[in-house]
């Protein structure tokens, strides 16, 4: 389609959506509302072709869908996908409100398999693994021998960091005396952390603003 | 049968997922591939479904004339619009065999020409407000916040040339002061180090949790009892 | 010392249209901002670098239209290596919007800087698969199970490129654009710590904080925001002086970056002196601020 029409409607919108910056209006909330019927289809749409056609329809139907699905031709159909195929079409059952509690069957297979996903993936990468890449020496020396002061200092505050850090997430015992000092430099460097945070988002948001004022840019440069 | 089911299923694909992960062959690593593979294709359903909802629910606000309805309208006509063209492949060079996003299909002008700017402006809204909040609530008032503060002024400046020039006329000795320099140290130690403090906290209560649904223990996900 | 009250009843309005100057001009009088690569970032570019050529590489581009800005001159600064590189790179998503990301590459990109390259023997688009980790973790029990075929519904088989990729340890590198999960953490969790594929990629700058606990130990390395894609054009273009005169989009973005950087510092400045020295001239006098606050959430 025409490039030209397409930088106008992706003007008008841009436009549309930043007008929200004066106040609450009109055009804003018509495009507010387009974006959601839009994008809820265009997940949709590429759900289906990309996935449940060539890795489910073109297994249980081949000689169906051979048609847009190449690989599909002259296999034999593969009759153990009824079972996604089955708890999909349980789950939407949720939108018809007699059948709705049949639809907690297919959202058990997806809670139990992020469960079943999520337990041993947490345990070993985000725990077992984290803990084994804090324990770094305290004290850093170079191959003759010599201390490195920066490199210790750092092995220290990470170390430290995330000790004081897990003190305070510990919440089964109050948090007084030596533990409350511990707890209180965790703080200090969750605050430290936040910070970091924060200036990142910053840079984030303003990236993206950039990219559409470049796009405007785009359109103002057609009209001259 | 409406909470026992949904239970047993959940602990079966719940065990058969952990034990997979650890045993490599016989009939679990069998059953751990199909469920995994089940389980992407049950997830589209979920896209489906929301789908379906948002259709309801707008239907059901025209239908009412309640506040606003005309944009539900706007709602309506973008979704179904869209997904006649995505389903259909209505437009696309290569027919129904093509690929979805073809170059010069239908589906591929809404996504560039309508898509694109609605998601990307929606997002970058927020400099604006992130600026403004940061002149209004960003305030030293406690030393904790001070902390806060300090840290994300010198990753602000440090992670520009700003930084760079601001700090130049340091002597080499002091060079671990430069802001670009003292940025990188709090990104890659301290940053670290409360990002894994939150990290090791949050994998816990992911374990203990996964636990607890695959046991039966926790059943908040199957909703009220009826 | 005392501020005047104006400065702390500031309409937001203004602090917007700042905002909207600070972004503006740098794009138009376009300032060139020299850059070099962090260890983190350099470690990506090394270790693309030293693959023998003709390598596999999976890019998953893992993000949407609303990150867009900041990954796509990632992702733009990756192809071209790797295709300088000579290296074989499959395109994927995570993200049903990441496609068209995908499509931007293929269809305006590669075209254009590499006309040499051909489609199923120097790159190929697997397209978009959904399960979010459990997609990954198919791809790594059993590769073919979920993808076997393009995103053009051609079998793996039938591209030369594919034709024997059997198995995710295939892939030399698994290296992902990530806008937030699934994305980077479930390509380390799934795949990088389990079949020991080495993983590494680029992050929005609100994602990229949380990934610094996995590097260097399960991250090989990454590019954080708009900076991070920066510094990989600049280590492109040192080793590859021909990208010299190339458009480096994150390098000419870097100009409004640091304007408005220096503007937020400013307005947090502003913002505190005005807090501790309002009206009364002392500190604590705040709850004006505080109204206008609440007046201006209202409006």
């Amino acid at each position: 389609m025409d490039v030209t029409l397409q930088l106008w409607i992706d003007a008008a919108l841009t436009l549309m959506i930043l007008s929200f910056l004066y106040r609450d209006n009109p055009f804003y909330k018509f495009a507010e509302h387009l974006f959601v019927g839009v994008s809820a289809a265009y997940l949709m749409a590429i759900g289906f072709w990309d996935h449940l056609v060539p890795n489910l329809l073109g297994k249980l139907f081949p000689s169906l869908m051979s048609g847009v699905v190449p690989g599909a031709v002259g296999r034999s159909p593969d009759y153990y996908y009824i079972i996604p195929a089955v708890f999909g079409l349980l789950l939407l059952t949720r939108l018809v409100d007699r059948w709705a509690w049949l639809s907690r069957w297919a959202l058990a297979f997806i809670v139990g398999g992020s469960a079943g996903f999520n337990l041993p993936r947490f345990l070993d990468s985000d725990f077992i693994i984290q803990v084994q890449s804090t324990m770094v020496p305290l004290v850093v020396l170079d191959p003759a021998g010599n201390l490195l002061w920066g490199a210790s200092f750092s092995h220290i505050v990470l170390v430290l960091g995330v000790i004081c850090g897990l003190v305070y997430f510990f919440f089964s015992v109050e948090h007084k005396g030596i533990l409350g000092h511990v707890s209180r430099a965790g703080i200090w460097v969750l605050m430290v952390t936040f910070g970091a945070a924060f200036g990142y988002t910053v840079m984030a948001r303003i990236s993206l603003l950039t990219g559409r004022m470049e796009a405007l840019g785009a359109w103002l440069a057609t009209m001259f | 049968m409406r909470r026992k089911i949904p239970l047993i299923i959940t602990f079966i694909i719940g065990v058969v997922l952990v034990t997979g992960y650890f045993v490599t062959r016989g009939p679990f690593n069998t059953l751990y591939e199909s469920f995994s593979d089940y389980f992407a294709i049950i997830t589209v359903f979920a896209f489906i479904l929301g789908g379906g909802s948002l259709l309801k629910i707008h239907l059901k606000r025209v239908s009412n004339r309640s506040t606003d309805w005309p944009y539900s309208v706007v709602t309506l006509a973008g979704f179904l619009v869209t997904l006649v063209i995505g389903l259909f492949k209505v437009g696309n060079p290569d027919g129904m065999g093509g690929e979805i996003l073809a170059a010069g299909s239908w589906l591929r002008f809404l996504f560039d020409g309508v898509y694109n700017p609605l998601s990307a402006t929606m997002f970058s809204l927020l400099a604006f407000f992130v600026a403004s909040a940061s002149y209004r609530a960003f305030r030293a008032r406690t030393k904790e916040a001070t902390i806060l503060l300090s840290a994300a002024m010198v990753i602000l400046l440090g992670r520009t040339p700003v930084g760079a020039w601001l700090t130049a006329w340091m002597p080499e000795i002091l060079g671990f002061l430069e802001l670009p320099n003292l940025a990188n140290w709090i990104m890659a130690w301290p940053n670290t180090a409360g990002q894994r403090a939150i990290m090791i906290g949050i994998a816990l209560g992911v374990i203990a949790t996964s636990l607890r649904i695959i046991l039966g223990i926790e059943r908040n996900y199957l909703g009220r009892r009826e | 010392m005392r501020i005047p009250d104006s400065i702390l009843h500031i309409d937001r309005r203004i602090i917007f249209l700042l905002i909207g100057a600070a972004v503006c001009i740098p794009l138009i009088l376009q300032p060139r901002f020299q850059d070099s690569p962090t260890p983190i970032v350099q470690s990506i570019f090394d270790t693309v670098e030293r693959l023998p050529s003709g390598s596999r590489v999976f890019l998953s581009f893992d993000y949407g239209p609303d990150t867009a800005p900041e990954l796509d001159p990632m992702a733009k600064a990756l192809v071209r290596h790797t295709m300088t590189r000579g290296h074989e790179v499959s395109f994927f998503t995570l993200f049903p919007e990441g496609l068209g990301q995908i499509k931007k590459i293929t269809d305006n990109l590669l075209p254009v800087e590499f006309p040499e390259k051909a489609y199923g023997r120097d790159f190929v688009n697997l397209g978009y698969k959904a399960g979010l980790g459990g997609a990954i973790n198919t791809m790594v029990v059993n590769f073919r199970t979920l993808i076997n075929a393009d995103a053009e519904g051609t079998p793996l088989d039938d591209l030369p490129m594919t034709a024997d990729v059997d198995e995710m340890v295939d892939y030399a590198i698994i290296l992902s654009l990530t806008a937030g999960d699934p994305g980077l953490k479930e390509w380390i969790q799934f795949a990088g710590d389990i079949a020991g594929i080495p993983v590494m990629g680029g992050g929005t700058a609100v994602v990229a904080p949380e990934l610094y606990p996995y590097y260097p130990q399960q991250l090989v390395g990454l590019m954080g925001g708009l900076k991070g894609a920066s510094e990989y054009e600049s280590a492109l273009v040192d080793r590859y002086p021909a990208y010299r005169n190339a458009t480096m989009d994150a390098t000419m973005r870097m100009g409004p970056q640091v304007v408005t950087h220096v503007l937020i510092v400013l307005l947090i400045l502003l913002g505190n002196l005005a807090y501790f020295f309002g009206r009364s001239g002392r500190p604590g006098r705040n709850d004006r601020t505080d109204r206008a606050d609440q007046a201006d959430r209202r409006r």
